[in-house]
């Protein structure tokens, strides 16, 4: 009897597992399968024909693919760290607000109820070269006489979108250090400022290392959900003016269902899907860090 | 005397400077947000005009007249999407929160072996891209006939919110004293009634607020609604917000309206769980 019963903890996380392993693992292995095979959806069969790595080894050529992983990398890298120090920066404009701070958070709520492919033609709608707000403001206010292409420009459809994804985004990071900053202690920032610390120490070395988890969890939370900002670029420009905003999951989208490249397609996924494993598991490592050494301090 | 002047001076240009950046932070946060309410409520014209207006003159109900009243008329099939949306998020939202319960109770009482792992394990099944996930799966679906189904669709956010709805519901279970439920243990309950009668009740505002927030991710899914959907059957909000666009052209003010009604719900939604979303996500932070 003994010998059957399954202890309470693996019946619980049963279902959990089950419903991941069918809809997640399963369908993930089936892809790496088919990025081994020269699969298209025009040809069913081309599914049972295997060729190895000849997909890896073309994307890993392919100049296409390297401009899009590098893009992908920059947006991720530029885009976390900017919302980091303006969300830090507006939690710490909250905090010392003396009057109203319950109806500032809920404004700080605000952006992330909204869905990323609202957020995608809103930005689309702002900076739009002929009846966009942002060029509306800046011609009546006689800034500039031409209308900015700020769309249809490599470079600036690309500022166009890092805009768009800061918005969204900052605003995670302001309500967790927001949180931590609630949550502190205020013992130890008195006793700072006693023993002579200026505020910038007392930011440094005391604020500072409470929020860090804080923080953490915020970028552990976001990069989650990076791939989120496909989203935002598929609806603002799908990659264009001519590839110069194509991130990996364009791209992807581009060659799985466009020309419908499935293996190729899946090929990429994979590098994807690791891009978005390294960044998640280095966020979870340095939370565990950070919760370590607070539980040890205070 | 001077010196203290020029320092109470500093410390009020530093006060209004924090409160105008403060200012100009928020204006930026909702400026967006009214500028489409605002469009949703103008003509098309006014909307074009060069050089822009920017006092409207003239404001209208037309846009989500014209979007309720079917096909034909201007309007897209509102009324199918957002039934639909309903449909597909409160059902896997129901299903993600069972799940979940049971995983974050196991996670929160329970230790066992490799028990971060399995955390870990779980959360990274929630990094994988939707594009990317949407390629396999649009094949097994097509296999399997489930493709533009509200079943399908469940099925897919069922697994995307599981992981989330673990990690919240592990941190309000935490917060829940363990002795409680010992306690009542102790007083002659089963283990299963000590959980419904004590653990379950004190938790309740965490749950629906982790209820809520997988609500809000099925509501604004669009990576995998929109290869996995095709027609009035099962398409989301989100992916009926595409109707508006044609080749070359947006009509902005339908677009708008539509982002309107999408918004409400999600707004309100928010506003009632707030308080409980950040602290649960938040409680493993100090007490690991």
């Amino acid at each position: 009897m003994k010998a059957t019963r399954l202890s309470p903890h693996i019946l619980l996380l049963l279902p959990a597992v089950i419903v991941l392993a069918a809809v997640v693992l399963f369908p993930l292995i089936l892809s790496l399968w088919s990025s081994l095979t020269p699969f298209r959806l025009t040809r069913p069969d081309s599914i049972y024909q295997f060729v190895g790595l000849r997909n890896y080894e073309r994307i890993f050529t392919d100049s296409d693919f390297w401009w899009a992983f590098g893009r992908t990398v920059l947006l991720l890298t530029v885009a976390l760290n900017l919302e980091m120090v303006l969300g830090l920066g507006l939690a710490l404009l909250v905090e010392r607000a003396s009057r109203g701070q319950r109806i500032l958070r809920t404004i700080l709520m605000f952006p992330m109820m909204f869905s990323p492919i609202l957020v995608g033609f809103q930005f689309k709608f702002i900076f739009n070269d002929n009846v966009g707000l942002v060029n509306n403001a800046l011609q009546s206010l006689g800034l500039t006489e031409r209308a900015i292409p700020w769309l249809i420009d490599g470079q600036l459809a690309f500022f166009a979108i890092m805009t768009a994804e800061v918005w969204t985004s900052t605003a995670v990071f302001a309500i967790f250090i927001l949180a931590g900053l609630m949550a502190m202690p205020r013992d130890p920032i008195e006793a700072a400022r006693v023993d002579g610390c200026t505020p910038w120490q007392t930011f440094r070395y005391v604020t500072w290392p409470f929020l860090m988890p804080f923080a953490f969890i915020a970028m552990t939370i976001r990069s989650l959900d990076v791939a989120r900002a496909y989203d935002i670029i598929k609806i603002m420009t799908n990659g264009g003016p001519a590839g110069r905003t194509e991130v990996l999951w364009t791209l992807i989208a581009r060659t799985g269902y466009g020309d419908s490249r499935m293996g190729m397609a899946n090929a990429m996924s994979y590098v994807a899907i690791l891009l978005s494993i390294a960044f998640t598991a280095m966020f979870f490592r340095q939370l565990a860090k950070a919760r370590a050494q607070v539980a040890g301090d205070w | 005397m001077d010196a203290n002047r020029t320092a109470r001076a500093n410390k009020l240009l530093t006060r209004w400077t924090l409160n105008f950046l403060l200012f100009l932070a928020m204006a930026i946060i909702c400026l967006p947000g009214l500028w489409i309410v605002l469009n949703s409520f103008r003509p098309t014209v006014e909307i074009m005009a060069k050089p822009a207006i920017w006092i409207p003159r003239e404001m209208n109900f037309d846009a989500y007249i014209a979007m309720f009243s079917g096909i034909g008329q201007g309007g897209i099939p509102v009324i199918d999407y957002f039934r639909n949306s309903v449909i597909i998020s409160v059902t896997s939202t129901v299903i993600a929160l069972a799940i979940g319960m049971a995983g974050g109770y196991a996670f929160a009482r329970y230790r066992f072996p490799y028990k971060s792992s399995w955390f870990l394990g779980l959360m990274l099944t929630r990094t994988v891209p939707g594009i990317a996930l949407s390629l396999p799966l649009f094949f097994v679906y097509a296999k399997l006939g489930i493709i533009d189904s509200h079943f399908g669709m469940i099925l897919v956010y069922v697994a995307m919110n599981v992981p989330f709805t673990i990690w919240l519901i592990d941190g309000f279970f935490r917060q829940v004293p363990k002795d409680l439920a010992e306690a009542a243990q102790i007083d002659g309950c089963t283990r299963w009634q000590a959980f419904w009668q004590v653990e379950f009740p004190l938790a309740r505002p965490g749950i629906a607020s982790a209820g809520i927030f997988a609500f809000l991710t099925s509501w604004n899914e669009f990576a995998l609604a929109s290869q996995l959907t095709r027609s009035t059957a099962s398409k989301t909000l989100p992916v009926g917000l595409l109707d508006y666009t044609a080749e070359f052209t947006i009509d902005w003010r339908g677009m708008c309206a539509l982002a309107v009604v999408m918004i409400i719900p999600a707004l309100l939604l928010t506003y009632a769980v707030q308080k409980h979303l950040v602290s649960g996500l938040t409680s493993g932070a100090i007490k690991g």
